[in-house]
C-alpha cells in the first residue's frame, strides 16, 4: 500500500516539477501514437468506407480479416515490423529500425484494422437509401462517400478513441521496434516496463498514472464532442 | 394516349432483372414536358424500381432511356443528367446538420458560390414556409417539418424533373393534407415535369394529369386520369381505382346497347358490346350501389334491384361501409345520417339497386366496354 501511495506522490511531484525526462517521454508518446492514429484514420476510414459501399466476390472474407485484425496482438505486429525493417529485411534499406518512425509504423499497423472495422460498421449502419438520395442530389461518387463519412461522424469518433486507446497503451511493438532508447525512442509504456523491471515501482506507478491521465483526457475531449452531437 | 407536348423522357424496352427475376418490364413509356404522371400500384409493383431507373440510380438490364431525345449515359453523361433532376424518397433522409445546410446541400454539391447559395436557400425556405427552422438541427424536426425540408432541398436546385417516391407515407392525415396542398401549389406554379409514385389513390387523383397503374413490374394501364378512373383496362386496375366489387358472369342475352349477364344465379343488366356466351367481369363502385329499405322499394319492378341483408357495418368516420349479401356480395358507403335514418343494423333486410350505366364491364377478350 505504501508503494502505491509513494508512487502517487512521486507521480504528482514529477508532474508539477515538469521533470524534463518524463515530459520528453510523454510528448514522444503523444507524437508517436497521435501520428499513428492519424495514419490509421486516413487508411482505415478510406478502406472501411470502400468495403462498406462495394460488393465484390470474397467480400465477407475481407470483412472477417478486418475484424480479426482488430484483435491483432502488438507483439506479433512488433515481430513482423522488426523483421521487415531488419538490416536484411525487405524494408531494411530504410534504416528506421529503433527509431520513433518505426514505432509509428508499428502502431499504425495496430490501429488501422481497428479504425477500418469501426468505420466499415459505421458506414454500413447508415440507411441504404441515403446513398441514393445523395446521388440523386447530383453528387459524384467521391462526394457521396465524403457525405456518408460526415454522416457517420459519431461512430467515427469511437474509431478514433479505440484506435488511439489501442496504440497509446501498447508496449510489445514499441519496445521491439523502438528499442526503448533513453531520450530517443522511450515512451510511457516502454519506460513503465523498464522501471518495473528495475524495481523502481514508484516511478513505474507515476508513469502509469500519467499514461492513464493522458488516455483519459483525450477520450474525455472526444466523448464531449460525441455526446454533444449524439442524436436526441 | 399520345402526348402532344415534347417528350422529356422516353423509355424503350426497359427491363430490370434481379436475382434472375424480371422485376421491371416497360416496353415503352413517354413522359411529356410539364405533365404530372402518377404511378400507383401495390407494394412490390416495381414503381420505385422504375423511378430509380429513370433517375439513373439503377442501371437497366436491357433497354434505354432518352432524356430530351438524348440517350442517358451515352449522349448525356449520367452525372450531368442527375443534376437536372431532383428526387424525394419515402424517408426524408436529411443530413445531420441544420435545415439551412440540408436545403443548401444540392447547391454545394454543384459547387455554387456562397452568396448564390444564400439567396436561393432563403427563397426556398420562404416558399416552403420553413424560414423559422433555418438554424434548427434536422434531428430536432417533427415528421412534417422534416418532410417539408426534404421537399425544399429537392426544389432548391431548380430541377427540370421531379421524381417523388411516396413522400407522404407514414404522416398523420392533417400534416399530409397540408403538404399535398403545398406541393400541388408549387407544381402548378413551376409546371415542372413530375413523376409521383404512391399507393394512395386519393393522393394520385389529386395530383395526376396522367395516371399509370403498375403491378408485377409492368404498367398495366397508363392514360389520362379520368380514363383510367372510369375505364380501367382490367379487374386489377379496376380494384385499384375504386371498384370494390368485381363480379364474374356470363352474358345470357343482349338487346341493342345492353346485355344481361348471369352472376351467381342473379341477372344483372349492363351496357356494352359483350356477346351472348361471353365471360365478363362487372366492376361496381360502392358509391354506385343504392340502398333502400324493403318498405320503400319494390325490387320486382326495377332493373338490377335485389333483396338482401346487411352483413357487416364498419364505421369509417363521417360515413359507414355496409357489406351486403343479396346473393352477390356488394359494398356500399352511406353517411351516418342516412345510416340512422334507415335504421340499419346487421341482419336488416334491404333492397340494393345498381344502374346499368354505373357498371363497368371488362370483357374477357378484346376491348373494354363501359356503361356511361
Amino acid at each position: 500500500m505504501d508503494l502505491i501511495i509513494e508512487g502517487i506522490i512521486k507521480a504528482f511531484w514529477l508532474l508539477v516539477s515538469f521533470d524534463p525526462e518524463v515530459l520528453g517521454i510523454t510528448l514522444l508518446s503523444i507524437k508517436v501514437s497521435g501520428t499513428a492514429t492519424l495514419i490509421s484514420l486516413v487508411i482505415g476510414i478510406s478502406v472501411g468506407a470502400s468495403v462498406a459501399l462495394t460488393r465484390f466476390p470474397g467480400r465477407s472474407i475481407v470483412v472477417s480479416l478486418i475484424n480479426t485484425g482488430m484483435a491483432l496482438p502488438p507483439v506479433v505486429v512488433g515481430l513482423f515490423v522488426t523483421i521487415s525493417l531488419w538490416r536484411n529485411g525487405p524494408l531494411g534499406f530504410l534504416g528506421i529500425l529503433y527509431t520513433p518512425l518505426a514505432m509509428i509504423v508499428a502502431q499504425a499497423v495496430i490501429a488501422t484494422p481497428i479504425v477500418t472495422g469501426i468505420s466499415l460498421a459505421a458506414v454500413q449502419q447508415l440507411p441504404a437509401k441515403l446513398r441514393l438520395q445523395i446521388l440523386a442530389l447530383g453528387a459524384t461518387r467521391r462526394q457521396m462517400v465524403w457525405i456518408l463519412i460526415k454522416e457517420a461522424k459519431l461512430s467515427l469518433l469511437a474509431a478514433i478513441m479505440a484506435g488511439f486507446g489501442g496504440v497509446i497503451s501498447e508496449v510489445g511493438a514499441s519496445i521491439m521496434v523502438g528499442g526503448n532508447i533513453k531520450g530517443y525512442s522511450r515512451v510511457l509504456t516502454t519506460a513503465t516496463v523498464m522501471e518495473t523491471g528495475r524495481g523502481n515501482f514508484d516511478v513505474a506507478i507515476a508513469l502509469s498514472i500519467i499514461l492513464l491521465l493522458l488516455a483519459y483526457l483525450i477520450n474525455l475531449v472526444l466523448t464531449q464532442v460525441q455526446q454533444r452531437e449524439r442524436p436526441r | 394516349m399520345n402526348p402532344v407536348r415534347p417528350p422529356v423522357f422516353e423509355a424503350r424496352n426497359l427491363q430490370v432483372i434481379k436475382g434472375g427475376s424480371l422485376i421491371l418490364d416497360v416496353p415503352s413509356l413517354v413522359i411529356s414536358e410539364g405533365e404530372i404522371l402518377v404511378l400507383i400500384g401495390p407494394n412490390g409493383a416495381g414503381k420505385s424500381t422504375l423511378l430509380q431507373t429513370l433517375a439513373a440510380l439503377q442501371t437497366p438490364s436491357r433497354g434505354e432511356i432518352l432524356f430530351r431525345g438524348q440517350k442517358i449515359g451515352a449522349d448525356v453523361p449520367v452525372l450531368q443528367y442527375r443534376r437536372r433532376l431532383a428526387m424525394i424518397l419515402q424517408e426524408p433522409l436529411l443530413f445531420d446538420t441544420t435545415v439551412y445546410h440540408n436545403v443548401a446541400s444540392g447547391l454545394k454539391i454543384r459547387g455554387m458560390k456562397r452568396n448564390e447559395i444564400d439567396a436561393i436557400v432563403a427563397n426556398t425556405l420562404d416558399r416552403f414556409r420553413i424560414t423559422h427552422l433555418k438554424n434548427r438541427s434536422a434531428r430536432t424536426l417533427s415528421g412534417g417539418e422534416a418532410r417539408r425540408t426534404s421537399i425544399a432541398r429537392a426544389f432548391a436546385t431548380n430541377p427540370e424533373i421531379l421524381l417523388l417516391d411516396e413522400p407522404f407515407s407514414a404522416l398523420d392525415p392533417m400534416i399530409r393534407e397540408t403538404l399535398i396542398e403545398d406541393l400541388e401549389k408549387v407544381l402548378h406554379e413551376t409546371r415542372i415535369t413530375t413523376i409521383f409514385v404512391t399507393h394512395d389513390r386519393m393522393e394520385a387523383l389529386r395530383l395526376a394529369s396522367r395516371l399509370g397503374v403498375m403491378n408485377a413490374g409492368k404498367i398495366l394501364q397508363i392514360d389520362l386520369t379520368s380514363e383510367v378512373l372510369h375505364r380501367p383496362a382490367n379487374e386489377f386496375v379496376a380494384s385499384l381505382v375504386g371498384f370494390e366489387t368485381i363480379l364474374g358472369g356470363e352474358v345470357i342475352r343482349r338487346d341493342n346497347e345492353t346485355f344481361v349477364a348471369s352472376v351467381s344465379g342473379r341477372e344483372i343488366e349492363a351496357i356494352g358490346d359483350a356477346v351472348v356466351g361471353e365471360k365478363v367481369s362487372l366492376c361496381i363502385r360502392p358509391e354506385n350501389v343504392t340502398l333502400l329499405t324493403t318498405a320503400s322499394a319494390n325490387p320486382r319492378n326495377a332493373i338490377n334491384a335485389f333483396e338482401g341483408t346487411v352483413e357487416k357495418v364498419t364505421h369509417m368516420g363521417s360515413f359507414r361501409k355496409v357489406q351486403l349479401n343479396c346473393g352477390l356480395q356488394l359494398n356500399t358507403y352511406i353517411t351516418n345520417n342516412s345510416f340512422e335514418a334507415l335504421s340499419l343494423s346487421k341482419g336488416t333486410k334491404v333492397v340494393v339497386s345498381l344502374r346499368p350505366t354505373d357498371i363497368h364491364v371488362v370483357r374477357q377478350k378484346g376491348r373494354l366496354s363501359f356503361g356511361t
